[in-house]
C-alpha cells in the first residue's frame, strides 16, 4: 500500500465510523456538522474536476449548487401546495420523493452547466473567470426576483425528502446518504480522470493548443467535464437543501464559489480527495474561529493569502507525499 | 420625454462610476496580467474614509482628497505586500489570494465602522437641483459626478497619450520584458499603476457615497458590474472600458426604468411586473452573453 492509499483509507474509515462514535461519546451535533462537511466536500471535489484537471477556473460554481437546491425546494413547494408545477404536457404536482428529486436536481444543474459552460468555454483565461462569475450573479439576481419562491428571503421546506427504507429526518440516515453520494462521485471521478477522456481534459488544461494540434476538438471534452462538475454540484446543493430545510439566493452568491475554490486549493489541486480534506479543514476552522470571535474572517483572509503564497501543494500533498496527484 | 432624458442622465452617471472602476482594473489586468478581486475593496475604503472625513470636517473637498489618498495608499501597500508575489503565478492563485484580501478588508471595515450603513450628506453647494430644460430638474450633485468623471477620463487620455509615464505604461502592456530591458523600473511602474487604479476606485467610492449607502460589502456588487464592463470592452483596453461602462450603465438604468411599462403593453400587469423585474436585473448579463457570442474577446481587444 502506498502512503496515498493509506491516507484515503483512513479518511474513509473515519467517515464511516463517525455517526456511531459521535452518538456513543454524546456529541450528536458532530453528525450534522460532518454531513455539512461531506456536502461541501462533494461540491469542492466537483469543482476540482474543473480547476485541477481542465484548468477551467470557474468562479461561478455556487450557481449549480443553488440550482440543485432550488430544484428540491420548488418541487417540495408544489407537492405541499395546491398548485401543480405544470399541467402540460402531463400533470406534474411536484414531488418529495428523493428517488425523483435528487436526479431532477442533478439534471437541472447539468442543464444550467450546459448553457453557461457552452457560452463561457468560448473564452479562456481571465475572460473565463469573469464570465462564469457574471453568469452565477445573473442566476443569483434571477432567483432574488422570483417573488413566488420567496425572492430575497428564500424558501423553507416543511420536511426533508422521503426515501424508501431510510428516514432522512434521522441525522445518521441522512449522513450515510451524503457519504454514499460523495463516495460514488469520488470513485466515478477517479475513473474518469484516469480514462482516455480524462487524459484529453488534462492535456487541454496543460496545453490546449497541442491537444487541438493532435486533431482533438477539446471544446467538447471540456464542456462535458463542465456539465459533469455542474451536475455533481447540483447534487450537493440538493443535499444541502435537505439538510438545512431552507434555500435562499445566498447559496448562489459568489462568496460561496470563492469558498469552494479555497477548499480545493487548501486540500490540494488536482487530487480529488484533497478537496474533501480542504472542506473539512475550512469548515472546522470556520466553526472554531466563530466560537471565539464573530470577526473570524479577519484571521481567515490573511491565512488564505499566506497559504496561496507559501503552500503550493495543499494539505493532501503534505499527507500523501508527492504522489498525491491523481493521475 | 423628460423622463427619458432624466433616466439617460442617471445611466450616464452610473456609467461614469463604472468607468472609474474599470479603467484602473483593466490597466492592472492588461499590464500585469493579474486578476484582482480586491479592487472593490478600494472603492469601499474610499467611500468609508470619505464619509468619515466629511462628517468630521464638513468639507467635501477634504473628504475626496482623504478618500483618494487612502485608497491609493492602501493600493500601493497591497501591491507591495501581496500582489507582487503573484505576478508570475497562475490566475487561480491570484483569485484566491485576492479573495482572502476581500474577506480581510470587509471584516476590518466591520470592526472599525460597525455593521450599520454610514450616511454621507450631499455637499451643501451641490445639494440643489438645477433646471436643465423647462420642467426637467436634475440634482446638481449628480451632474457634478458626471462632470468630474468626464474630466478624469480626459486627464487619463492626456496622460496615456501625451506623457512619458503614459508611454511607459502603454509599452509595459504590450511587452513588459522589453520595457524592463530598456531601463524602466518595472517594479515602481507596477506599483504606480496599481496605486492609480486604486485611486480611481477610491474616487468612484467617495462620489457614490452620498448616492448609495456606505456599507460593508458594497465593493462586491460594483466589482461584478465592473467585470461585466471589462469583459464587454475587452481586457486591458481603456477605450473598451469607456464603451463598456457607458453601455452597461445605460442598459441597466434604462432597463430598470422602462421595461415594466414596455412589457405592460403586451402582458397582463402582474405578469409584466414580475417578468420585468427579473429581466431588468439580468439585462446586463444577457447583454454580455450576446456580445461574447458575437466577439469572444470583447468589443475592443487590447492585444492583436
Amino acid at each position: 500500500m502506498t502512503r496515498k492509499q493509506i491516507t484515503i483509507g483512513c479518511g474513509a474509515i473515519i467517515l464511516i465510523l463517525l455517526p456511531p462514535a459521535a452518538l456513543l461519546s454524546g456529541n450528536p451535533y458532530l453528525i450534522s456538522l460532518t454531513s455539512r462537511i461531506i456536502i461541501y466536500a462533494l461540491a469542492a471535489a466537483s469543482l476540482d474536476l474543473l480547476l485541477g484537471y481542465g484548468a477551467m477556473i470557474s468562479l461561478g460554481h455556487a450557481a449549480f449548487v443553488g440550482v440543485g437546491a432550488y430544484t428540491i425546494a420548488i418541487l417540495h413547494f408544489h407537492s405541499a401546495g395546491a398548485e401543480p408545477l405544470f399541467s402540460w404536457p402531463f400533470l406534474f404536482a411536484g414531488s418529495n420523493n428523493a428517488l425523483l428529486t435528487l436526479p431532477l436536481a442533478t439534471l437541472s444543474a447539468s442543464f444550467a452547466a450546459l448553457i453557461i459552460g457552452g457560452l463561457s468555454l468560448r473564452t479562456t483565461g481571465m475572460h473565463f473567470i469573469m464570465i462564469t462569475l457574471a453568469f452565477a450573479q445573473m442566476l443569483y439576481y434571477f432567483f432574488i426576483s422570483l417573488e413566488k419562491y420567496g425572492g430575497d428571503d428564500g424558501l423553507s421546506l416543511a420536511t426533508r425528502n422521503s426515501l424508501v427504507g431510510l428516514n432522512l429526518g434521522n441525522s445518521s440516515h441522512f449522513y450515510y446518504l451524503c457519504l454514499a453520494a460523495l463516495f460514488v462521485f469520488l470513485i466515478l471521478a477517479h475513473r474518469l480522470v484516469n480514462s482516455r477522456f480524462g487524459l484529453v481534459v488534462r492535456g487541454a488544461g496543460n496545453n490546449d493548443r497541442r491537444i487541438k494540434g493532435l486533431g482533438i476538438h477539446s471544446y467538447r471534452y471540456k464542456l462535458v467535464t463542465f456539465v459533469i462538475a455542474g451536475g455533481s454540484a447540483g447534487l450537493a446543493g440538493a443535499l444541502l437543501a435537505n439538510q438545512t430545510e431552507f434555500v435562499s439566493p445566498g447559496l448562489m452568491h459568489w462568496t460561496l464559489s470563492g469558498e469552494l475554490m479555497v477548499m480545493v486549493l487548501l486540500g490540494g489541486l488536482g487530487t480529488l480527495f484533497g478537496p474533501v480534506l480542504g472542506a473539512t479543514v475550512f469548515l472546522a476552522l470556520e466553526t472554531t474561529l466563530a466560537m471565539y470571535t464573530e470577526h473570524w474572517m479577519i484571521y481567515m483572509g490573511p491565512f488564505l493569502v499566506l497559504t496561496v503564497i507559501f503552500a503550493k501543494r495543499g494539505l493532501f500533498g503534505f499527507l500523501a507525499g508527492d504522489k498525491g496527484k491523481n493521475g | 420625454m423628460l423622463l427619458v432624458i432624466e433616466q439617460f442622465l442617471n445611466g450616464l452617471q452610473l456609467g461614469i462610476t463604472l468607468f472609474l472602476m474599470s479603467a484602473g482594473l483593466t490597466l492592472v489586468f492588461g499590464i500585469m496580467q493579474v486578476i484582482n478581486l480586491a479592487h472593490g475593496s478600494f472603492y469601499m475604503i474610499g467611500a468609508y474614509v470619505g464619509a468619515t472625513v466629511a462628517a468630521y470636517t464638513g468639507s467635501f473637498l477634504l473628504a475626496v482628497l482623504a478618500a483618494v489618498g487612502a485608497a491609493a495608499g492602501v493600493g500601493c501597500i497591497v501591491e507591495m505586500l501581496v500582489l507582487r508575489h503573484l505576478y508570475a503565478r497562475q490566475h487561480l492563485d491570484q483569485v484566491l489570494a485576492t479573495f482572502g484580501l476581500i474577506m480581510f478588508f470587509n471584516e476590518l471595515i466591520r470592526i472599525v465602522w460597525g455593521r450599520q450603513p454610514v450616511f454621507m450628506n450631499v455637499p451643501g453647494a451641490l445639494s440643489q437641483s438645477i433646471q436643465l430644460l423647462p420642467g426637467l430638474h436634475y440634482p446638481t450633485y449628480r451632474l457634478a459626478v458626471i462632470g468630474i468623471g468626464l474630466l478624469v477620463a480626459l486627464l487619463l487620455w492626456l496622460m496615456f497619450a501625451k506623457t512619458r509615464i503614459g508611454m511607459q505604461i502603454r509599452a509595459g502592456s504590450s511587452n513588459r520584458e522589453m520595457v524592463g530591458a530598456l531601463g524602466v523600473n518595472i517594479n515602481l511602474l507596477y506599483t504606480l499603476v496599481f496605486g492609480l487604479g486604486a485611486l480611481l476606485a477610491g474616487l468612484a467610492g467617495v462620489m457614490a457615497g452620498p448616492i448609495l449607502s456606505v456599507e460593508p460589502g458594497m465593493g462586491e456588487s460594483i466589482l461584478i458590474l465592473t467585470f461585466v464592463v471589462i469583459v464587454i470592452g475587452g481586457i486591458g483596453s481603456v477605450r473598451g472600458a469607456v464603451a463598456g461602462a457607458l453601455l452597461v450603465g445605460m442598459v441597466d438604468t434604462l432597463g430598470r426604468a422602462f421595461l415594466p411599462s414596455i412589457l405592460r403593453t403586451i402582458l397582463a400587469a402582474a405578469t409584466a411586473d414580475s417578468v420585468a423585474a427579473s429581466l431588468s436585473s439580468m439585462a446586463i448579463y444577457i447583454l454580455m452573453a450576446a456580445i461574447l457570442v458575437w466577439k469572444p474577446r470583447g468589443l475592443f481587444p487590447a492585444h492583436g
